[in-house]
């Protein structure tokens, strides 16, 4: 178990690292020009230069990479002379549009993503898990069938449309909620919820749509197996069939799917931020877009980037805990 | 699993045995299954509606006498640009009413984003199905360093934030296609949402792909294909891809509707599709600002869309059950 472990976190750094290179690499040999793309959207000849010189884009990709990779573990400063600007460790860019260390910018806007995948998360997790057991127990019946059909039409909901739907009716026509303004929980927690609720709600509407379908057939699968009619024989409570024996057994690819999703969560939501003003992740990628800024760009897809990788580590590992005919090797 | 049915099926008509055992291919099962299913019928002549309307959309815009981009003071009022009536200026002239500022008829611009947004998820669908089954067939067909090499380049590109790349290329990548000859604008746009959601797509089917090839390659008519010393190629082309066209067909009606979703995000979030050129996407970014006022701006293009969705995925879903052997009906 420790080997294996051990031996899953070293692959797991030498992928951030290639991963590093590839996104690096990717942005660098882009035919366009990087300078201008870390330039804004008001950008003179003389920003352009200064850019140039800044991020050594006169020196060989091999090297510009080099001065990135040791910029993540000691630090770097961009420029020289007066125009100089220090980018302590860990140093994923410097946005010369905002005059800020990307990483400054994107431990800035984390909290409102964290709190919306947190607990949109929550939600549909509970919903969407608790659903699909009660369709699966209830299988061919009407309640199924409207379950199933509720559920695909909430799959292929848009989020944009139904985000668009929410604001239009609960906070435009019925007046229900206040427009969106993002206030950190600690300051105004009234305000938070009211603004947190609705993309909550729209992003677990989505989100649960998908789980109750697939804990649906996870369920149907292991509730045909032969030992749960021996746990029904023992004479146990169908509760504890139910829950112990049948949803855990079928719990795999559940943790599986909802590890990848909290990680991609983590990394922004960008429609729903976009479309409830919230200052998260997404959003300030979309604006990077286009503003352009490029190393914030950079930043956060190194970022959620790494969320996902150690998302993919973490469900490997929960296998082992919550499947014991996993074995780690 | 899928060829299981149909070899059995096969094997059990015996030339001389009595005349109503008949051997059934696997599509001939499926599609008897598919002719019984209402759902399916139903999703079938909705999509049949929606891919006519698209391919003869100039026709029909014709026919009522509008068209996507011509622009109508006579709608509009000449202060403000507000739609005269209700319903955005609903009138026999404009039977879905008009833009806001612009006069432009909603039903024809309606119609040609959908032959837009079809173009675009149906092109990107095709470019992944080849991409997915040739890495996912050359990778367990081949097996050993090949294998492994495809499988973390998989891996890599998984790890990629899709919405994110996609937003953060954009920009450049659709400059590089003009320098290479695209014509600049909505061309050039195009390509690039194609090039982009096919690239980022495949790694989904080619592992679904390799899983399968793996396991055919060790079934008894590939060996002794391998056995009578038939090339590589025969039996790739021969033997294994005859087999393989379920789950593509299955994985490929199920990612059509995603890319109809996904173009529209990114025309909503603004690097997809570029006015004067319709699309579902941007007449709901547009609708935004208007649809205190005027609801039907967001409802009309929304309701299309998630009809479009919804049908592909209830199709989708029909054609899986229907290769499904396991699946009792």
């Amino acid at each position: 178990m420790a080997g294996y472990v051990v031996r899953r976190v070293l692959i797991m750094i030498l992928l951030l690292l290639l991963l590093t290179m590839a996104v690096f690499f990717l942005f660098s040999l882009l035919p366009a020009d990087v300078a201008r793309l870390t330039c804004g959207k008001i950008c003179t000849e003389q920003t352009l230069a200064l850019n140039r010189a800044r991020l050594g884009l006169d020196k060989s990709v091999f090297e510009q990479y080099w001065i990135f990779l040791t910029g993540l573990f000691f630090g770097r400063t961009f420029g020289e002379g007066p125009a100089a600007v220090v980018c302590d460790a860990p140093c994923l860019g410097y946005s010369f549009t905002r005059n800020e260390p990307v990483l400054d910018l994107i431990v800035d806007r984390l909290p409102p993503t964290i709190f919306l995948a947190m607990g949109a998360f929550v939600l549909f997790i509970i919903g969407g898990v608790g659903v699909g057991v009660y369709s699966a127990l209830r299988r061919g019946r009407w309640q199924d069938k409207g379950v199933m059909g509720a559920s695909l039409i909430g799959y292929s909901l848009p989020s944009f449309f139904i985000g668009l739907v929410a604001i239009y009716f609960i906070i435009i026509r019925w007046k229900l909620l206040p427009f969106p303004s993002y206030e950190p929980p600690w300051e105004d927690p009234v305000g938070f919820v009211q603004t947190m609720i609705l993309p909550w709600v729209v992003l677990a509407i989505l989100y649960a749509a998908f789980y109750t379908r697939l804990t649906r057939s996870q369920m149907l699968e292991t509730l045909n197996e032969d030992y749960i009619r021996t746990a029904r024989a023992k004479g146990l409570p169908e509760r504890v069939v139910v829950r112990k024996h049948a949803l855990r057994a079928g719990l795999t690819p559940i943790v599986t799917a909802a590890g990848l999703d909290l990680a991609g969560l983590l990394g922004g939501a960008i429609i729903l931020e976009t479309i409830f003003s919230l200052p998260g992740l997404g959003s300030l990628a979309v604006s990077a877009v286009l503003d352009p800024d490029l190393s914030i760009l950079v930043g956060v897809t190194l970022v959620t980037a790494t969320f996902i990788i150690v998302a993919n580590l973490i469900v490997d590992l929960l296998y082992a805990v919550i499947d014991p005919r996993v074995r780690l090797s | 699993m899928a060829t299981t049915e149909s070899v059995e099926a096969a094997s059990s008509a015996s030339p001389d045995g009595p005349e109503e055992i008949k051997g059934r291919s696997l599509s001939q099962i499926a599609w008897g299954r598919l002719k019984r299913d209402k759902t399916f019928i139903g999703s079938c002549i909705v999509l049949l509606i929606v891919l006519l309307v698209a391919i003869f959309a100039p026709f029909i815009t014709g026919l009522i006498g509008v068209d996507p981009y011509s622009l109508d003071a006579s709608a509009i009022s000449s202060s403000g640009g507000k739609p005269n009536g209700p319903w955005g200026g609903a009138s026999l002239d404009h039977p879905l009413g008009v833009e806001w500022g612009t006069g432009r008829d909603i039903l024809a611009r309606l119609l040609y984003g959908l032959r837009i947004s079809l173009l675009i998820a149906t092109t990107a669908t095709i470019l992944v199905v080849i991409l997915g089954t040739l890495f996912g067939v050359i990778s367990g067909y081949v097996r050993g360093f090949t294998d492994a090499a495809i499988g973390r380049f998989m891996d890599l590109i998984l790890a990629f934030p899709f919405l994110l790349i996609v937003l953060a290329l954009s920009g450049a990548m659709t400059q590089r296609l003009t320098d290479l000859g695209v014509p600049e604008g909505n061309a050039s746009r195009i390509t690039y949402l194609i090039l982009v959601l096919g690239i980022f797509g495949w790694p989904y089917l080619a592992r679904i792909v390799r899983g399968e090839v793996l396991s055919l390659r060790e079934r008894e008519f590939v060996e002794s294909a391998i056995a009578m010393g038939a090339s590589a190629p025969r039996i790739i082309f021969r033997e294994i891809l005859p087999n393989l066209w379920a789950p593509i067909l299955v994985y490929a009606t199920l990612l059509l509707p995603t890319y109809i979703a996904v173009e529209a995000a990114l025309s909503f979030l603004g690097v997809g599709i570029l006015p004067p050129e319709p699309s579902f996407g941007a007449m709901l970014s547009e609708s935004v600002q208007f649809f205190q006022l005027v609801p039907s701006y967001l409802f009309i293009p929304g309701t299309v869309l998630v009809i479009v969705v919804v049908a592909f995925n209830l199709a989708g879903d029909s054609v899986r059950d229907a290769l499904d052997p396991k699946a009792v009906k």
